[in-house]
């Protein structure tokens, strides 16, 4: 059957794909965020998922104020990266696994979380950049990828309760898969950031580093953060942080921090990472 | 009964709800429509030509001319949708949020190296 084995959480700033598609990852500014993802890089080509369910959101791309869905999930088989306005980013097509995100498509609603069903839609940098940051600039990327879109543009984003018991319905529904097959569940964007308006780059390190103190053992009560503490204390981007209470839900109760890592900044935005292992994989 | 906003006592900051979303609903499509390299190349060669097709207020359309993003953002704007427009303009999220903080992108820049903007102070209004 199908096992969730670790959780790989990750911020999704767009400038950081810039700096690997421009070539620029040895530059002063970048080099030291670029080092916090080198052990990452060779974990994962030991711990190679087949699928990953990567939970991010969508940037005003996919999704204009036409339609605003609060949980999406991408059962195409396959998804292309979006032109963000400036040209698509040379990364290579997003395969999906339409077996798997269909089973937990109707796993998911039965276990009364009500997602919405893309089946054809671009993914923008919320995805790829941490696709990149994980697997670097390979022909193809290595795994399948189910892409979770959260609403997190338009307040109210969901809350970070709703999104960790959603992350647990996940588990279930992977569990309950026949395939075998390795899967990883990816929280991307955060960590503190805002983009708009005089408070623009706020950061906020102890707010962030409380956070990554937490998610490992402690994330039903870090799920209690209510939004206006995410938006006072972290930015009105910080709330993005919302996602990565997903990916935590998914994984065990108990679980093996393999790696953490904090840097200041990626253009307005802090940069925060880890990986989580379940402890009961074989 | 009125909605509970919570959020308006934050300096600086206007979060994109639902009120702000409805006002801002044809000036965010505007930007969406940005997305597209023959629409951005339409509103190069008159801006306000293209700004005349869509039912947006004289406001918004007065704003995006000025390119005053503080003033768009609380006539309903959202920043990931403002970033068609000065994505257009080849400008980076770094220089935008510069402009909107009143700095150069260079001060913005070594202010985000030294660490980002402090909470402290920035988290009501009237705090100092």
């Amino acid at each position: 059957m199908a096992r969730v084995t670790a959780g790989v959480f990750t911020s999704h700033v767009p400038a950081i794909g810039a700096a690997m598609d421009l070539g620029r990852t040895q530059e002063p500014y970048w080099q030291p965020l670029f080092s916090g993802y080198e052990f990452s890089r060779r974990w994962i080509e030991a711990n190679r998922p087949d699928v990953v369910v990567l939970v991010f959101n969508d940037h005003a791309t996919a999704f204009s104020l036409e339609m605003i869905p609060t949980f999406a999930i991408g059962c195409a088989e396959r998804f292309e990266p979006a032109d963000e306005g400036w040209g698509p980013r040379k990364v290579p097509t997003v395969y999906g696994h339409p077996e798997l995100a269909a089973h937990i498509a109707q796993s998911v609603i039965l276990d009364e979380f009500d997602l919405t069903i893309i089946n054809k839609m671009d993914v923008d940098h919320g995805l790829t950049v941490p696709m990149s940051l994980m697997f670097g600039q390979p022909e193809a990327w290595p795994c399948k990828v189910i892409p979770f879109a959260v609403n997190v543009v338009q307040y109210p984003a969901p809350t970070g309760h709703r999104c960790w018991r959603l992350g647990q319905a996940i588990r279930r529904a992977i569990d309950s898969f026949d395939g075998d097959l390795n899967v990883q569940v990816w929280g991307t964007g955060g960590m503190s950031h805002q983009l708009q308006g005089p408070r623009a780059g706020l950061i906020n390190k102890e707010f962030d580093n409380r956070f990554l103190d937490r998610l490992p053992g402690d994330p039903a009560r870090l799920a209690q953060i209510p939004h206006i503490d995410y938006v006072r204390e972290a930015g009105s981007e910080g709330i993005e942080l919302v996602m990565w209470l997903i990916a935590r839900g998914a994984l065990d109760e108990s679980v093996q921090q393999t790696h953490r890592f904090y840097h200041v900044p990626a253009s307005n935005t802090a940069v925060g990472h880890m990986i989580l292992e379940n402890r009961s994989q074989s | 009964m009125a909605l509970h906003k919570p959020y308006l006592d934050i300096p600086g900051t206007t979060i994109f709800d639902a009120d702000q979303s409805r006002m801002g609903y044809h000036l965010n499509q505007f930007c969406m429509s940005l997305m597209k390299a023959p629409n951005r190349e339409r509103f190069k060669a008159n801006e306000r030509a293209y700004l005349d097709e869509w039912p947006m207020t004289e406001a918004q359309k007065q704003g995006v001319l000025d390119r005053d993003y503080n003033r768009l953002i609380s006539l309903g704007g959202n920043v990931y949708f403002l970033a068609k427009i000065f994505s257009t303009d080849g400008w980076s999220f770094e220089l935008a949020a510069s402009r909107m903080t009143g700095m150069s992108q260079a001060d913005y820049r070594a202010m985000m190296i030294a660490g980002g903007r402090s909470p402290d102070g920035n988290r009501f209004t009237g705090e100092q």
